[in-house]
């Protein structure tokens, strides 16, 4: 146990859905991995690519950025815009040496604090698979969290 | 400037008593928190927002100078705006507020109490990152104008307009056809009948509906236009400035005493659009007799003096008017209005019968609800008689739900077809008190106040009705000079008339409309409301309400209560003095930006737009409009747009506290 891998994950939670989901998983106590950090947005839309690649080369393990669902927008298309913005990232993100699953886009109603909590524990999983985000290594970080 | 001086932030870790002491250490937290830059003082405390916590807060701003204040409790969905007006009252700015949520995002969703206290700390960190970059904001305000626009002069137009106009406001209500009253001044009866006479034949529209008409076009704070339309809205809530596309009717209203001498010259005879095709009018006419407002119109298509330059009739209509209304040269006039609020009320169409071709409605003996209320009202085109070619109907068969709860095509239930139906049975039962009358229904609504108990005493008249599958065979066919109407499960029945129950249908101007207002659809055509149960009146659109069945199918009941709610909406808007504008609004570094217009096409809501600056398109930001989404910012590749209170340095900041290693390491 001692030295397994906890990555270091960020999410962005638009207000009006998913991190109301992300309460509503507070509320119902649903318990999860403790490896995600929540910075809320008020939509999905709000989050510039640029901030995912920041994240990822700065060593963060893994970026979620969840949203409302598609047609639920409070925003009307704010999702839309994140949507299409993320395929472009996606595949960006491959060509820069950053493994693409270490990203996922998701949606969770402001009802779903239980696929919150799937969204969070699986991808937690995904990226425990994946093992240190190797970018990590080069701000000398990796070393010190495996050893925790 | 408070933004210039250097951050000075007091950091208060909640213990929410158990709830997050529990699983996070408060007082680690705390203390390893008085390390973080620019803290300068962290404490941890049992109930944040209690009262003794939030005087705790206030004193440490005036005893230790503090600018900036982190709490990291609950969500701020839930006590944000409680400590931001905690801080307001000791004279901090509350935008240089700031939380983080270790409740709902920690202590309740995690066991492990090291790991959660580590947690909660990075929360802290990025909170308290985020914190050192916040600036002091104050709120735009913009002034508003008092008057509001009434689009539709059908019931809940005019009942929106009155409301309003009762309230002492100006009100400019818009009508497309030349008289108000729009579908319900079709009706019969309205139901629920409870209140009238069982011996009254006649019209709703006449004794309940025309005063109110009459009181709207006399309300000296209400301007009606009818013949009119809205063709232009700009601004935004509070300031909307209108467009509207007065048509020549070619009489002038003021003279016109609605004598009738003009039409009865007038050689043209069309189709009559009120009584739905089922007589004629002239090309000079009035749509009913008691029409509001009381005067003629011309047909513009229709009339030989348009058409054909100079009318053969002699005497003409401009000849025998003696009030000199007739007036060939009128032109079309746009008048521009300003308003704070829009009530959009423009109502819903019927479905054309003829759409559904196995219903068999272009035959003589097969008609539509709409067209039996034309039929049975005493000032119809037949003056309520149902007689067919001179004969007096044996058995009358209805038939529900045509074009709604639809397979294939309208889904949605109209909602007001089942008591229309039972009204209209019992209509028939009333004049016709030996003809056999069949119902063919897929399940029976009747859930309005009132409504179940109608319809129970209609069957108790002896009207039979008949349960057929919503999915199954219905049809009619031609017999002879009759019609039978064959009905998977029942025996074939031949009638002498059929009705048709047919829906309610989104206006065909709905899109076009949807355009001009900025205001969404839902998939079945109709208007959309801002949140399903929440907001029902409200559009995505600030300032612009929705009344009766614009926004879906509704009784003449829910419609006005609708058309009140919507005018209290409008009023909340038009009786303030100033408007606050959203606090996360998006803004424009002008010196920035490089006039890509990438961000004008990520707006949803037409809130940016191009403006020269000394010779430079470059982006602008109207506040009123903006909703605060950051969608713009997101496009923006020069980061000259950015959002108050999350702008692109202070979310990169909490990225890179994140990044960096473990707290006590």
């Amino acid at each position: 146990m001692a030295d397994e891998f906890e990555p270091n994950i960020l999410a962005f939670c638009c207000n009006w859905c998913s991190y109301a989901a992300a309460d509503l998983a507070g509320i119902g106590r649903m318990e999860m991995p403790t490896n995600v950090k929540v910075i809320r947005v008020m939509c999905s839309g709000r989050v510039k690519p640029e901030f995912v690649i920041k994240a990822l080369s700065q060593g963060i393990d893994g970026v979620l950025v969840l949203g409302c669902h598609i047609g639920d927008c409070h925003y009307i298309t704010g999702n839309h815009r994140t949507l299409k913005r993320f395929e472009v990232l996606t595949r960006l993100l491959g060509h820069m040496g950053i493994d693409p699953r270490r990203l996922r886009l998701d949606w969770a109603s402001a009802s779903e604090g239980d696929r919150f909590t799937e969204i969070v524990t699986e991808f937690t999983n995904t990226i425990k698979e994946l093992g240190p985000n190797n970018l990590a290594d080069y701000h000398g970080r990796k070393a010190a969290r495996v050893s925790q | 400037m408070e933004g210039k001086e250097e951050p000075r932030i007091g950091v208060y870790i909640c213990e929410c008593g158990l709830n997050i002491a529990a699983t996070v250490d408060s007082e680690q937290v705390a203390k390893w928190a008085e390390d973080l830059p620019n803290v300068v003082v962290s404490k941890f405390y049992k109930y944040t927002c209690s009262e003794p916590g939030q005087v705790m807060i206030k004193d440490d701003i005036k005893e230790f100078g503090l600018n900036r204040v982190v709490v990291a409790s609950c969500s701020p969905r839930m006590h944000e705006p409680t400590f931001r007006n905690a801080v307001k009252e000791v004279g901090m700015n509350p935008a240089c507020f700031e939380m983080a949520n270790i409740r709902e995002h920690c202590s309740w969703i995690h066991k492990d109490k090291e790991k959660g206290t580590k947690k909660a700390f990075e929360l802290v960190k990025m909170a308290v990152a985020k914190a050192s970059l916040l600036t002091p904001l104050e709120p735009d305000e913009a002034d508003v104008t008092h008057s509001a626009l009434v689009v539709g002069g059908g019931v809940s137009g005019v009942q929106a307009a009155l409301d309003i106009a009762g309230r002492g406001y100006p009100v400019y209500l818009v009508e497309k056809e030349p008289t108000l009253g729009g579908n319900a001044a079709k009706l019969g009866k309205w139901f629920p009948l409870q209140q009238c006479a069982e011996t009254c034949l006649g019209s709703c529209a006449y004794c309940i509906l025309v005063p109110d008409l009459r009181d709207c076009i006399n309300d000296p704070n209400i301007k009606v236009f009818t013949s009119s339309e809205v063709e232009e809205v700009d601004g935004y809530v509070g300031n909307f400035k209108v467009k509207i596309r007065k048509k020549p009717t070619y009489v002038d209203p003021k003279r016109c005493v609605a004598c009738d001498l003009c039409a009865e010259v007038c050689p043209v005879s069309v189709k009559n659009e009120f009584n739905l095709g089922m007589d004629e009018r002239k090309a000079i006419y009035i749509p009913f007799k008691d029409a509001v407002p009381k005067t003629y119109t011309i047909d513009k298509e229709n009339c030989i003096h348009f058409s054909e330059g100079e009318c053969v009739e002699n005497p003409k209509c401009k000849e025998v008017c003696f009030w000199k209304a007739v007036d060939f040269d009128q032109e079309e006039e746009v008048e521009e209005v300003e308003v704070g609020a829009i009530v959009l009320a423009t109502g819903h169409d019927i479905l054309d019968a003829d759409e559904r071709p196995q219903f068999l409605h272009q035959h003589p003996r097969v008609i539509s609800t709409p067209e039996f209320e034309r039929l049975s009202c005493i000032v119809g085109p037949t003056k309520g008689s149902l007689d067919i070619d001179g004969k007096t109907p044996e058995k009358v068969v209805f038939i529900q739900c045509v074009g709604s709860r639809e397979k294939e095509g309208n889904a949605y239930c109209s909602r007001v077809c089942c008591m229309v139906t039972a009204k209209e049975a019992h209509t028939v039962k009333q004049k016709l008190p030996d003809a056999k009358i069949i119902v063919y229904h897929s399940d029976v609504r009747t859930f309005g106040k009132t409504h179940e108990e109608f319809f129970v005493k209609v069957k108790d008249e002896g009207v039979e009705y008949r349960r057929r599958e919503r999915d199954g065979d219905i049809h009619v066919e031609e017999k002879g000079d009759k019609v039978v109407v064959k009905c998977e499960g029942h025996p074939d029945e031949e009638a002498d008339l059929v009705v048709l129950a047919v829906g309610m249908i989104p206006r065909e101007d709905t899109l076009e409309m949807s355009r001009i207002l900025n205001v969404s659809r839902s998939g079945d055509g109709f208007f959309l409301e801002a949140h399903p149960k929440l907001r029902p009146i409200d559009t995505f659109t600030d300032g612009v309400f929705l009344a009766g069945s614009c926004q879906a199918p509704k009784d003449i009941p829910d419609s006005l209560a609708q058309a009140s709610g919507a005018a209290a909406r409008a009023c909340g808007i038009i009786s303030k003095e100033k408007l606050l504008l959203g606090e996360n609004v998006a803004f424009v570094d002008q010196d920035l930006c490089i006039g890509c217009e990438a961000c004008l096409e990520s707006c949803q809501f037409n809130a940016i737009s191009m403006v020269d600056k000394d010779g430079k398109m470059v982006a602008y930001v109207n506040e009123a409009l903006c909703k605060g989404c950051g969608t713009c910012i997101a496009s923006c590749k020069s980061g000259a747009i950015q959002q108050r209170g999350y702008n692109d340095e202070q979310l990169l900041k909490m990225i890179s506290v994140l990044a960096e290693s473990e707290p006590g390491g």
